[in-house]
């Protein structure tokens, strides 16, 4: 199977670690991962913030990038929800009816990484050891828009050491919401505040997601809370791949 | 331009501005961030989301077929939006030949002055009202008051809103932001200016406010000549108008008065009886978290010797019709006004609904006021903004209206009707405009990825311990209240192009 990575430009450019660590767990697993470096942004902000026209050539980009692969994954919900609900549909209104169809062939074959790590490849024990105390918050996109469901913590709970606690009122948004965190920076940051507030109730000392966009918000939040990340009793965010990718140190 | 019914036209007028109660007067962020100020409102507001949001959940899962409901709920409204103009002609003949009159108003004021001749006409004062959303986005209450008539409010939350001056901030329960010793207090400084006084002595106990406000009413349905209701549902094949409730306010007003007026957005009928079967089990359990509502009062005509014995049916459109034309943001009509995804809502839960400044707040309130106002010129442009696309919203809605995928939809019509208001491209167009050029050229965005680092000594300046805690604006907005990252040394993109093939293959 060849396996392309949706770097996603956020992961690229502030946390390329994300990226590594997805390639490292797809090649722990056995499989081959290519990085078309061709490749740019879903369009989703241009999209959601009323730009479709600017996502069109974004999306074309897309398409021809990642058309030649067997799979597209990428360590984001809410990316890949823009290239399954909104490609085809962007094409469509600008009236590129060819592109449309093309848009939606490779949708079908784009995946979130616990998606693709569960429905194709039909893994929960990824070979990971985590011993922390982690919380996951299950990000808006991968919940409702990609209906990942209990997928993520399928994975998680296969995690050797980890100490996996529930995150109280989970399904409700960290208030990230792309810019709506700057237009609404108000509201969105009220609903961080209840959010960290039930992170900080699990007493984990990690929270985990799916999205390093709603974890950058989560983690901004939090260090302003309590300091620098590294200072005592802190939570720090990680990734869902960085949890998947570690394993145990040889002592 | 493009077509509408098969014609090329214009589009159908939107609801005309500075009438009833369909836009605010300041952006939703400038509102949003007075409520987010008020600890006590939120409270209110989130206890009493929490509340009805459980019980929803609970009814609604224990309905195995819900899915195959909402499918139905769905498609029927779809086909009396494709039908629209069929089914209302129908209606008209049904009301009339049971000796109801129907009445057609193309806007909040044509409905307005409708009914304020239709209660002039009957010589009386005072009349009462069922609770309705069409009135209140209309603004009926303030038209009647300028004619010299009273309309007293029966629904108690209404009641409550209305005594104390206020607006309503939720469609189901429009005194939501207010908790019980709110309430005792505005009853007790109240009641006897509309009427009926309350004791003294009132507590804030639940059962002693209502019944307070039982008396108060009860005086006031015994009195009243004429009452004005909405419509929950109106069957075209017969005529039949329906209204759900809680109280039984709603039953008094409907069969007690001489007269009766109800005020219908067009969009609120069914094409039969039985397809009332599917809406009298989505509303009820999507609405109040009730298996069923405690008074379902249906009417067709008039009876003689039975119940009012003048009714007038006035149809409104206020904009409705221009919502219809955008095939993207039509299916807001569906909407039975049941606010499951108001009490779902983080940014409502956390707002209330005044900061929407419509009568329609909410995620419903987001999508639906913009297109019955039109997005030019007022504040309702700002609501379409006003989510973080979390998708909740149309988890819970009971006729499936996909709300976000609107308000993305929305979103870019305000965007181009910015753009067409002025010469010049705003700075978040430009914005935009750079980044997307940036992005889709082939070697400028890894480039530019690339030369993010860049930002790095800057940032440090800016902040402290690899986070930046000031920034100038637009991130001095995500600066207020969180720290931003500093970028990281190299992109990923470098580090594959570095060493990409040996990536993840050195451990164990």
């Amino acid at each position: 199977m060849r396996i392309a990575l949706l770097i996603t430009c956020l992961v690229d450019g502030m946390f390329p670690d994300v990226a590594s660590d997805t390639v490292t767990v797809l090649r722990r697993l056995g499989h081959e991962v290519d990085v078309p470096l061709a490749q740019s942004c879903c369009g989703q902000m241009h999209i959601n913030t009323g730009y479709p026209r600017q996502a069109v050539p974004l999306i074309q980009r897309y398409v021809e990038t990642f058309s030649s692969y067997d799979a597209v994954v990428a360590p984001s919900g809410s990316c890949i929800g823009s290239v399954r609900h909104q490609h085809a549909d962007v094409a469509r209104k600008a009236g590129l009816e060819g592109l449309a169809g093309l848009a939606e062939g490779v949708a079908r074959r784009s995946y979130e990484l616990s998606e693709f790590l569960v429905d194709v490849l039909g893994v929960t024990d990824v070979g990971a050891s985590y011993p922390h105390r982690v919380t996951y918050h299950p990000t808006c996109h991968s919940l409702r828009m990609l209906r990942v469901g209990e997928k993520p913590l399928r994975l998680l709970r296969a995690v050797r050491g980890i100490d996996l606690v529930e995150l109280p009122d989970a399904e409700s948004c960290c208030g990230f919401g792309g810019t709506f965190a700057l237009k609404n920076a108000d509201v969105s940051a009220a609903m961080l505040t209840d959010k960290l507030d039930r992170v900080t109730e699990t007493g984990a000392t990690q929270l985990c997601a799916s999205d390093s966009s709603c974890l950058m918000h989560l983690g901004g939040g939090l260090t302003r809370r309590q300091g620098p990340a590294d200072s005592p009793n802190s939570i720090k965010t990680v990734h869902l791949a960085s949890i998947l990718a570690s394993v145990e140190e040889p002592s | 331009m493009s077509t509408y019914l098969g014609l090329p036209s214009v589009r159908p007028p939107v609801a005309p501005a500075g009438v009833g109660l369909l836009s605010g007067d300041r952006p939703f962020p400038a509102a949003a961030k007075d409520a987010l100020a008020n600890e006590q409102l939120r409270r209110n507001l989130g206890a009493a989301t929490r509340t009805i949001r459980t019980k929803r959940a609970k009814v609604v899962n224990e309905v195995p077929d819900w899915a195959q409901l909402r499918a139905a709920g769905a498609a029927i409204k779809d086909d009396v939006l494709a039908h629209l103009d069929e089914y209302l002609i129908q209606l008209e003949e049904q009301v009339v030949a049971r000796g109801g009159v129907v009445h057609w108003a193309r806007d909040a004021t044509e409905a307005n002055r409708i009914v304020t001749d239709l209660v002039q006409a009957t010589g009386v004062r005072d009349v009462v009202k069922v609770k309705s959303m069409a009135t209140q986005e209309i603004g009926l209450n303030e038209a009647l008051a300028e004619a010299g008539i009273s309309a007293w409010e029966t629904d108690l939350a209404e009641l409550i809103v209305q005594l104390a001056d206020d607006k309503p901030s939720h469609i189901l329960v429009p005194a939501i932001h207010r908790n019980r010793s709110e309430i005792r207090e505005i009853f007790l400084r109240e009641m006897g200016r509309a009427g009926l006084a309350a004791d003294p002595g009132l507590t804030d106990d639940p059962k002693a406010l209502a019944e307070a406000a039982r008396q108060h009413l009860r005086r006031k349905f015994l009195e009243a000549e004429v009452a004005i209701s909405g419509a929950n549902f109106a069957i075209a094949a017969t005529g039949t108008l329906a209204v759900v409730e809680s109280e039984g306010n709603g039953r008094m007003c409907l069969t007690l008065p001489r007269v009766l007026i109800t005020v219908m957005g067009v969009e609120k009928l069914l094409p039969t009886w039985r397809d009332l079967e599917v809406f009298l089990q989505l509303l009820p359990r999507s609405s109040t978290g009730e298996r069923m509502n405690p008074y379902t009062s249906m009417w067709t005509g008039v009876t003689p010797g039975d119940g009012p014995q003048e009714f007038h049916l006035v149809l409104l459109d206020n904009g409705r019709t221009a919502t219809l034309a955008d095939p993207r943001g039509r299916s807001a009509l569906r909407c039975i006004r049941c606010s499951a995804c108001l009490n779902v809502c983080p940014v409502y839960e956390r707002t209330g609904g005044h900061a929407y400044g419509s009568v329609y707040p909410g995620p419903i309130g987001a999508v639906l006021s913009p297109q019955l106002t039109g997005v030019q010129g007022g504040f309702n442009a700002s609501l379409p903004f006003a989510s973080s696309l979390c998708g909740a919203c149309y988890d819970v809605c009971p006729v499936a209206i996909d709300i976000p995928s609107m308000l993305v939809h929305l979103r870019s019509e305000v965007v181009d009707a910015k753009a067409a208001e002025h010469r010049l491209p705003t700075p978040e167009a430009a914005m935009m405009r750079s980044v997307g050029w940036l992005m889709r050229g082939r070697r400028r965005w890894p480039l530019a990825v690339r030369a993010l680092k860049l930002a790095r000594p800057l940032g440090r300046i800016l902040g402290r311990d690899g986070r930046i805690s000031v920034a100038p604006p637009p991130l001095s907005a995500w600066t207020a209240d969180r720290d931003l990252p500093l970028p990281a040394p190299e992109s990923f993109r470098a580090r594959w192009a570095r060493d990409g093939d040996e990536m993840g293959r050195g451990k164990p």
